[in-house]
This record gives structure tokens, sequence and C-alpha cells, in this order.
């Protein structure tokens, strides 16, 4: 399963730099927020989903995304068609989908590395107000990294806990897990050192 | 040549390391000892990413206390958990990782990565996220993204302690054709058994400093 990390495909979608993948969903975002009709939304969606087919990306690799994405919009448009009526519920969770939708297109077609070499350049006039683009660019390319070790090290210690009947006990998950965080932060601090990594020059 | 002056170091109260004095210049040097014996806190001072509270390590003339980061460039580090090592998201991205750092041209990144992907069999995982390969596929990416910085001396802190065997050989084949200088802490006898030099650590001292048919044999009977 991939769960918005980079699939390599030689794709028209993949060769578009990141820099202007990101405009483009910021873009994107705005007049969706701008423009917020259902002929609009239902246009974006059907783009949205014509670009997942022209980055050749399989069902089976987004079917997660869509079905996570499922989870959190169906009780929205539930909750959101009772409070107000079906038809701003529909324009409500259609613009988060096309959104969620094209920020993920946007993860699974673009190296993170790309990605955090984009945003460090944006960011960097930004120095002489004290910010350090490459130690955010780091800190965000560690983040997503540490998605999937996290997944799994909170499976381990889970099945530990079961293991001695604590499978009902989220302090008993959470506190191992934070402390096995907090240790292997140590450690990669080393290993960042140890391969030259320089905050202070740009890359 | 890394020479080590009179070097001692402490953990709190609790001394580490006491008054070593070594030159390492052999091209395969083994660092064996119990738990707590000091032999991890060893390695991390010979590329500068813990400096001695007493004496020096100099790494060909540099000083670990003042030159770190040209000796970073010289003294590469394998840790015992890749997981803990690997930076980020996919193989190709970890690899270059290092080689931005030191500010090579995208050309010269590519060429050097295809280079070591192809060495250490990986090219099929070039575009792979990191954490979906094996615990052996793993520690050769570790060993990669050092290699493909080109340092003069390879550090390794306990590399086959998570391996299964067909991956420990695997890895010993590696480091048995490196033509960089390999400094091994390891408590796996057998990969130590064609080195050039063991070093018996014992409560922060070197005990036993010979070739591996003797320092082996007194580190196994030290323990028994």
């Amino acid at each position: 399963m991939s769960l918005g990390l980079y699939l390599h495909r030689v794709s028209p979608v993949h060769a578009v730099p990141a820099g202007a993948k990101m405009l483009a969903l910021l873009a994107a975002g705005t007049g969706l927020l701008l423009f917020p009709s259902l002929p609009v939304l239902s246009g974006a969606l059907v783009a949205t989903l014509g670009l997942y087919a022209l980055a050749r990306l399989r069902p089976r690799e987004v079917a997660p995304v869509f079905r996570l994405s499922a989870f959190v919009l169906v009780p929205l448009f539930a909750l959101h068609a009772l409070v107000s009526g079906w038809e701003p519920a529909l324009v409500a969770v259609l613009r988060l989908a096309v959104l969620m939708l094209l920020a993920t297109l946007v993860s699974l077609t673009t190296r993170a590395s790309d990605m955090l070499d984009a945003l460090e350049r944006a960011l960097r006039p930004l120095a002489r107000f004290g910010l350090n683009p490459a130690r955010l660019g780091l800190l965000l390319s560690l983040t997503l990294r540490f998605i999937p070790l996290l997944a799994t090290w909170l499976r381990e210690i889970q099945e530990a806990q079961r293991v001695r009947g604590l499978d009902r006990n989220p302090v008993a998950v959470l506190v191992p897990l934070l402390v096995k965080t907090l240790r292997t932060a140590d450690t990669l601090a080393d290993a960042i050192d140890a391969r030259c990594f320089d905050p202070e020059e740009p890359s | 040549m890394i020479r080590l002056h009179a070097v001692s170091h402490h953990f709190g109260e609790r001394p580490v390391l006491e008054g070593l004095d070594l030159t390492l210049s052999e091209r395969r040097i083994a660092v064996v000892g119990g738990n707590g014996s000091g032999k991890s806190t060893f390695a991390r001072l010979l590329n500068g990413l813990l400096v001695p509270e007493r004496g020096q390590v100099l790494v060909e003339g540099l000083d670990t206390r003042k030159d770190a980061r040209a000796i970073r460039r010289k003294v590469g580090f394998v840790f015992q958990n890749p997981d803990h090592q690997i930076v980020l998201p996919t193989v190709e991205e970890d690899l270059a990782f290092g080689l931005k750092n030191l500010k090579l041209p995208p050309a010269d990144i590519s060429t050097r990565v295809t280079a070591v992907l192809r060495r250490y069999g990986l090219e099929d995982f070039r575009h792979h996220p990191a954490h979906l390969l094996s615990g052996g596929q793993k520690q050769l990416l570790a060993l990669s993204s050092v290699l493909v910085m080109e340092p003069r001396y390879i550090v390794f802190d306990e590399p086959t302690t998570l391996l299964d065997l067909r991956n420990k050989r695997r890895l010993a084949q590696a480091i048995h054709e490196l033509p960089q200088t390999a400094i091994v802490v390891s408590h796996d006898l057998e990969l130590l058994r064609d080195f050039d030099r063991v070093l018996v650590f014992d409560a922060g001292r070197v005990v036993v400093d010979d070739v591996p048919s003797v320092a082996l044999d007194a580190y196994v009977r030290m323990m028994a």
C-alpha cells in the first residue's frame, strides 16, 4: 500500500517540476474556494481523476487513498446534509474531495526530495527572519520517512502488549512508542551528522 | 591513519573509556567486547560523532574536536539498525542525501548513485520506498549510502546484529571487498576471523590487541 508516498512512473504528470505542481495545487485550492458551484466542482473532480489516469497510477495503488478519503467524507456529508441540506453538503464534500485527491496526486507523483528542494528554494527569502529552510526541509522529509516506520512500531508494540493482556490500554502502547521514537531520534541525528548535513549551508 | 592519544570519556560519573593510546593503520580492524565495555563509544569517537572529554582523536592529522566536518567526509559510519540511518523515503533519495550535502553537481550524484546501486544489486529498488526493503537490503542500503560518499575509512557499529545468516554472509562479503579501511565493532566472531587486527575492550580499556587467532580466543576465554 502507498499512502502519500512517491510511486515511480514515466508519465507527463511525473515530468512536471515539483515547484510547478505545488503552485498548481495552491491555485486549484484557491480556485475551488472562489468558485464553489456544483458544475465547477464536478468538472474539477472529473479532471482530477483524468490526471490520475494520465499519471499511470494503477487502481489498486490508489484504492487505499480513496478508501481513506471516503472514511472522512461520507460522515462529513451526512452531518453537513443534516444541518444545512444536501446541496451545500455536496459542495463542501466535493471541494474537500478534489483537494485531497489533488494533494495526494502531487505526493504520489513527486519525489519527496524534489518537493523539499522546491520548498527550500521558496522559503530562502525568509532566512533573513531567522527561518532555516534547510532545517525545515529536513524536518519535513524526516516526517515523511517516519510515517511508515511509526506505523510498523505501533503494530509491533500493540502485538507485544496484546501478549501481556494490555491490548485495551492506550497508555501501554503510547509510552513505549514515545520512548522508541525519542531514542531513534538520537541515533538518527547522529546518522544525519555522519552524512555531512549542514543546515547553515544551502544545498 | 587514525590516532588516539590518552583518550578518556565518561557518561555522568561512569567512565566508559580510560586512557586509550592507539594507532589504527591496518585495513581491517575488529573491535570486540562485552556489553558496556566502551566499544560503541570508541566507534563514535572515530568520526567525531562524539568528542572525547580528555585526549585527542586525529584522523590523518585532523583533530575531531576542531575539524569534525572534514573528518566526516573521510570517515563513514554504518549504524547497527539501518532503520535509524535511512533518512529519506526512497532508496535513490536516501543515497543522494549525503552527496547533496557534499554539494556535488546533480550529474555526479546520479552517476555515483547508479554505480553503487549496481554494485550491490539494488538497481531494481532505485525508486522503491526504503521502508519496504528486507532487513538485508536495508543494511546494504545503509552501507551504500556511506560508500557513495567515498570515505577513506568506514566504521561499522554491530552491522550484522539484525541480519539472518544469508544476509550476514552477504554483508561480510561486502566488507571483505571494500577498498577502504574498515573498523568493525561486532559480536559476530566469524565475521572477524580474517581481519588484520582485533582490539578486545573491557571496562573502557583495550585489554588485548593482537591478530584474530590470538585476540578472539582470548576474548572467548574472557567471556566464559
